[in-house]
């Protein structure tokens, strides 16, 4: 066997966890998960700053679950299976990790792979300027902001995107994100 | 024309659209994940107000929080802004930012960018 859920699920699990959620990403759960990080995340007020950008990207990082998600194959044993998608939100002194799990076929790979190889690869101020042109170019569909997500994610936070591939098995993978925020 | 107001909710803002006072008001959080859903009576509200605008329109948006799919939807809002504006029409776009929160305004920057109509940006003391 390779890939094993609750072995990459603990493993984000290590460090202060301040919210955790693994099921079915529906509207509420993305309502309820934003009102549980604010009822405990009370800093002082020089972290506000920081409080902003971790809530920023969480939507980011939670809507993009929910727009994009595949149904995870049929031989993986899930309490809930329809969107399934798995968010850690860990925090280790200033230092915010936000990881997300989520099945996807594997065919979606190379275009995943090549989107945040892109974006990682550029300076701040290039990221500005291609949101910038993309905010203004693009057509959106109503599953989302036609790939700003992850160009304001890394934006907002200045820091490159972490991501793994976990073969599933012939035809699924298992696509982890890593955020960083300080 | 009918005044908009939409009260604000966990994931969409506060909206006051007033045609006889010429003002336009977005306050609070716009998160919402169909943000299509949400905008679209607003930008055809702003297309009708367009055939007879009050002699000069306010545009106060104080936004806490944003999400991407309600950036392309703003934008939609500021070009029908923009169109007014060309009509020689005056517009005033006022964007308001909490102290500190450079992120906010750099997204004001953005849209300053793309849209031809000058912005003041305002920032809020806490």
């Amino acid at each position: 066997m390779g890939f094993d859920l609750n072995n990459w699920y603990n493993e984000k699990r290590q460090g202060d966890i301040i919210l955790e959620y693994a099921g079915s990403i529906s509207s509420d759960v993305i309502s309820n998960t934003l009102a549980e990080f604010e009822s405990k995340i009370n800093m002082s007020e020089d972290l506000k700053r920081v409080r902003k950008k971790v809530y920023n990207v969480l939507v980011e990082c939670l809507q993009n679950l929910y727009h994009h998600v595949d149904e995870p194959p049929e031989n993986v044993e899930l309490d809930e299976k329809d969107k399934y998608g798995a968010v850690i939100l860990t925090r280790d002194g200033t230092f915010f990790r936000i990881s997300t799990g989520n099945f996807i076929k594997k065919d979606k790979i190379n275009s995943i792979k090549d989107r945040i190889d892109q974006v990682n690869s550029l300076s701040d101020d290039e990221v500005k300027i291609l949101y910038r042109e993309i905010l203004n170019n693009s057509e959106f569909s109503d599953k989302g902001g036609g790939g700003l997500g992850i160009l304001d994610i890394v934006r907002k936070t200045g820091n490159k995107l972490e991501y793994n591939f976990f073969q599933v098995d012939d035809d699924y993978i298992f696509y982890a994100l890593d955020v960083y925020i300080s | 024309m009918e005044t908009i107001i939409r009260e604000e909710t966990l994931k969409t803002p506060f909206v006051k659209f007033d045609s006889d006072k010429g003002l336009i008001e977005i306050k609070g959080r716009s998160i919402p994940e169909n943000s299509i859903e949400f905008y679209k009576p607003l930008i055809d509200w702003l297309d009708k107000y367009a055939d007879q605008p009050t002699g000069k329109t306010s545009v106060n948006i104080k936004l806490e929080y944003f999400n991407t799919s309600s950036s392309k939807c703003i934008l939609d809002i500021f070009r029908k802004l923009e169109l007014l504006h060309k009509k020689g029409n005056e517009v005033e776009i006022n964007w308001y930012y909490e102290e500190d929160d450079e992120d906010m305004f750099e997204a004001g920057e953005d849209y300053q960018s793309i849209i031809n109509i000058p912005f003041k940006m305002i920032e809020m003391e806490d």
